[in-house]
């Protein structure tokens, strides 16, 4: 029996760069940075004093005040742009009630409500256990994306949290994939967000020497695959993806935005921050995806890389490309959305998987910026600095995350 | 303390803090059944009456605040 396919029929983004996917899009393609000084704390003692800020969002344009005041920042940005994808895939669940138990989501995130349980800290050591909020707990844990997209939209099919660190929506989407494949349900709201700039989390950071501490050059401190990279830049927001299997999609006569074509997964079983030197760990998820797909690395057009501008990722990731894609690696089109965006951690995988969607529908390859001497390590087609128009039908987006989680996602054009 | 002042300041609360819509609030009404506060909305409200008006109230009398009303009797109770 053919295996069911399953085809993306909605797109929502709450991004550093813009607060829909349009916008998001049109400065991906414009090599428009979203880094900035950071507004959400008092940056004045921490290392790091930019970061990939959602700008304006207003959480009113969703919820309302009583509902949005017990949701952590995180949570309203991956329900704004869940909402997004819910308008833009016409599903109307009052409509057919039905689909109510065959709908589901797997939503991803790094760290959740992090923000959150530092307030609750301060309220713990200054005033004591008692005084603590009884929301602390359901704004804090990490899966309550996907249980409040169910609350808001009442679906009961199956829905599950992912905490891959920053492959954590990657892997979303991937296994929500896998639900509808296997006829666990037919929609799959999948994606992930992330909000965490907060002293303790850039702090953190700064202590593992994971940030970059430019802070003379906001909008040039983001730069993968550049000599001059000293670490990864903060971002916040997420993406969701509305999966659908593709024989109801067409039934309903959806817009179809890609198919998701293949699924990799490995792990480094090496170090907690580090990647495996060498790319072996993170070659073979791509070679895994590959496979699912059934498509040579010749087959792939568009790489996204997961490029965070660490010095051990993007040299690391450079030879994991080489390893997988062998004598092909020079010809595929590579670039880091990251250098833009800021490092959404559990909202990188969706937000990238994302760009290769919309690289595909419009043919044109999203740059790399602020690459303006390369690393000699570094030395394949990292599109710099202007985007590319070319022809695009399969795509491959890359998300490895702390623990070693290598994520390799296809995504390719619906024929 | 004064009724009116209590009243104010509870209904200050009720929107400022919990975002609760004015024009629902009265004595009468139930946080339940007419405010839509669930069960944790009930313990955070209480929580934040504690700190404004710098009263307790232990876990057993919490159980019968039900209304705006009571919640205002229970302050002036105690605040004298």
């Amino acid at each position: 029996m053919e295996r069911r396919r399953v085809v993306v029929t909605g797109l929502g983004a709450i991004t550093p760069v813009g607060n829909d996917v349009e916008s998001f899009w049109d400065a991906l393609l414009a090599g428009r940075s979203g880094v900035g000084p950071i507004t959400q704390f008092d940056a004045s003692d921490t290392k790091t004093k930019i970061a990939g800020e959602v700008k304006d969002f207003d959480p009113e344009l969703y919820f309302e005040k009583r509902e949005s005041r017990r949701l952590d920042r995180y949570v309203q940005l991956f329900i704004g742009a869940a909402d997004q994808a819910m308008v833009d895939s016409g599903i109307d669940l009052d409509a057919e009630p039905e689909l109510r138990e065959r709908m589901g989501s797997i939503a991803g995130a790094g760290m959740g409500g992090l923000p959150s349980f530092e307030e609750s800290l301060d309220t713990l050591r200054n005033r004591g256990p008692g005084r603590l909020n009884p929301l602390t707990i359901p704004k804090l844990i990490a899966n309550m994306s996907a249980g409040m997209a169910a609350i808001r939209w009442e679906f009961f099919g199956p829905t599950n949290c992912t905490v891959t660190a920053c492959a954590a929506s990657a892997n979303a989407i991937g296994d929500a994939a896998e639900v509808i494949r296997r006829g666990a349900a037919d929609v799959m709201m999948a994606g992930g967000a992330e909000a965490t700039v907060s002293e303790f989390v850039i702090g953190s950071f700064n202590s593992a020497k994971a940030l970059s501490t430019n802070n003379e050059d906001p909008e040039g401190s983001s730069r993968p695959f550049d000599s001059n990279r000293d670490g990864f830049v903060l971002g916040e927001g997420g993406a969701v993806l509305m999966l659908e299997e593709r024989e109801r999609a067409l039934a309903r006569g959806a817009t179809i935005h890609g198919e998701i074509l293949g699924y990799g997964m490995s792990t480094d079983g090496y170090h907690v921050t580090l990647p495996r030197p060498g790319g072996k760990g993170q070659a073979l998820a791509i070679e895994a995806a590959l496979r699912d797909a059934e498509i040579d690395p010749s087959g792939i057009q568009y790489l996204n890389a997961h490029g965070t501008s660490t010095p051990a990722n993007d040299k690391t990731e450079t030879a994991a490309i080489k390893l997988a894609f062998g004598s092909s690696a020079q010809d595929v089109a590579i670039s880091s959305t990251k250098s833009m965006t800021g490092h959404l951690l559990g909202g990188a995988g969706a937000v990238e998987a994302l760009a290769c969607l919309l690289a595909i529908r419009d043919q044109v390859a999203p740059p790399t910026i602020n690459l303006n001497t390369p690393d000699p390590e570094c030395d394949l087609d990292y599109v710099p600095n202007e985007a590319r128009e070319m022809a695009i039908t399969n795509t491959l987006s890359n998300s490895f995350g702390f623990g070693g989680h290598n994520v390799s996602l296809i995504l390719g054009k619906h024929e | 303390m004064d009724r009116s002042d209590v009243e104010t300041r509870m209904k200050a609360l009720l929107v400022g803090e919990l975002g609760l819509e004015a024009d629902k609030i009265n004595n009468d009404a139930r946080f339940e059944e007419d405010l839509e506060v669930d069960s944790l909305g009930v313990v955070e409200l209480l929580m934040a009456l504690e700190d404004e008006f710098g009263v307790e109230i232990p876990d057993d009398e919490a159980e019968s605040i039900l209304t705006v009303g009571s919640a205002v009797e229970a302050v002036i109770a105690k605040t004298g």
